[in-house]
């Protein structure tokens, strides 16, 4: 019944994390890691895990992608490699 | 080379994604976790403990001793960025705006800074422009923020929620008011010094009522024992344990939360930053 959803959401998470391992520009990994984090607080939320979502929606989504920008608004915004 | 990372990763994932055949099916009553500790949680949690939440019963009860050291190591996080990051040399430099005229004045060398007054304001070097929306927003918004924090703090023995992500919330919408207006208004609201007095105060009252249980002859975070000092009816207790276990935690992980935001964001200096 869950099976559709679980399909997108897998779906969109595989996206992020090829996307954010991919792309130069830092602040957009940033960004993207915050996506990916949401789309697992949803997969939490889809299994039942309402108390492990709320932990990923607060801290992965929200606080450690202002981390990750603060960070990298004080370093440098492209990657070598 | 490019070519041989891929290849160990894509063996090592695959390796993995095989291992996961063997793993118990999602929700499989019969796997090795369900028969033995799951039922006993699920029908003695509610009667023992007097929390209907199961996994704040589990973990600021049964397993109290664990998220006992996850605050230490939220708090050992903070204290690194600290250690690490915080940096007491000033700047060369800063910039004043004399409000009436909007005449900016710049100090080339650190004098004495004008005091705070109605008359001058400090400015980023970063010169951001005022913007009368984000602020009028954010200024509305923030109470309602902390005061859902603190909702997810008390109710977190009834519903999702708890110490760890109310303190989360708690410290972002501060973050929320750093990054609106600047810096230095949260620095000015709650001092360096008071930041750290509340981490350490979070991990205190944890354990401290973990102590608080031993004095009556229980064992460490034992909270049943706590009937002796508070006067409600005895299988209410182990509840009013884990609420107090909770508003520990949530101060801790709340001043962790600034001190690594200022910290990364001010270059350890507290003066500017997003």
């Amino acid at each position: 019944m869950h099976w559709q959803i679980d399909l997108i959401i897998l779906t969109f998470i595989i996206f992020c994390a090829v996307a954010a391992i991919t792309v130069r520009d830092l602040l957009s990994t940033a960004i993207l890691f915050g996506a990916y984090s949401f789309m697992m607080c949803l997969l939490w939320a889809v299994m039942g895990a309402v108390d492990v979502a709320f932990t990923e929606a607060s801290v992965g989504a929200g606080v450690s992608t202002v981390f990750f920008v603060a960070a990298v608004f004080r370093t440098s915004r492209r990657t070598k490699d | 080379m490019k070519f041989a990372a891929f290849l160990i990763v894509s063996l090592c994932g695959g390796l993995l994604l095989y291992a996961t055949a063997d793993l118990p099916a999602w929700g499989d009553p019969n796997s090795p976790a369900g028969t033995h500790l799951s039922p006993h949680y699920i029908e003695k949690a509610l009667e023992e403990t007097d929390v209907p939440n199961l996994v704040t019963a589990v973990l600021a009860d049964y397993r109290g001793y664990d998220t006992m050291f996850e605050t230490a190591v939220v708090f050992c996080a903070g204290l690194a960025c600290l250690l690490l990051l915080r940096d007491y040399t000033r700047k060369k430099g800063s910039f004043y705006r004399h409000i009436p005229t909007g005449v900016v004045i710049h100090f080339k060398e650190n004098r004495k800074n004008p005091p705070k007054s109605r008359e001058f304001e400090h400015m980023d070097k970063e010169w951001v422009p005022y913007d009368l929306i984000m602020k009028t927003v954010c200024r509305i918004l923030i109470p309602f923020i902390q005061l859902y924090a603190l909702y997810v703090v008390a109710h977190g023995d009834f519903s999702p929620g708890g110490g760890f992500q109310g303190g989360v919330i708690f410290g972002s919408s501060l973050i929320l008011l750093a990054i609106s207006y600047n810096l230095r208004t949260v620095m000015d609201r709650i001092k360096e010094r008071v930041l750290g007095f509340l981490c350490v105060l979070g991990v205190l009252v944890y354990t401290g009522i973990g102590v608080l249980c031993m004095i009556p002859g229980g064992n460490f975070l034992d909270y049943s024992k706590l009937a002796v000092f508070l006067p409600v009816d005895p299988g209410h207790v182990r509840a009013l344990g884990m609420l107090g276990v909770e508003i520990g935690v949530g101060i801790a992980v709340m001043a962790v939360m600034v001190v690594i935001y200022v910290n990364i964001a001010s270059e350890g200096r507290h003066d500017e930053g997003l």
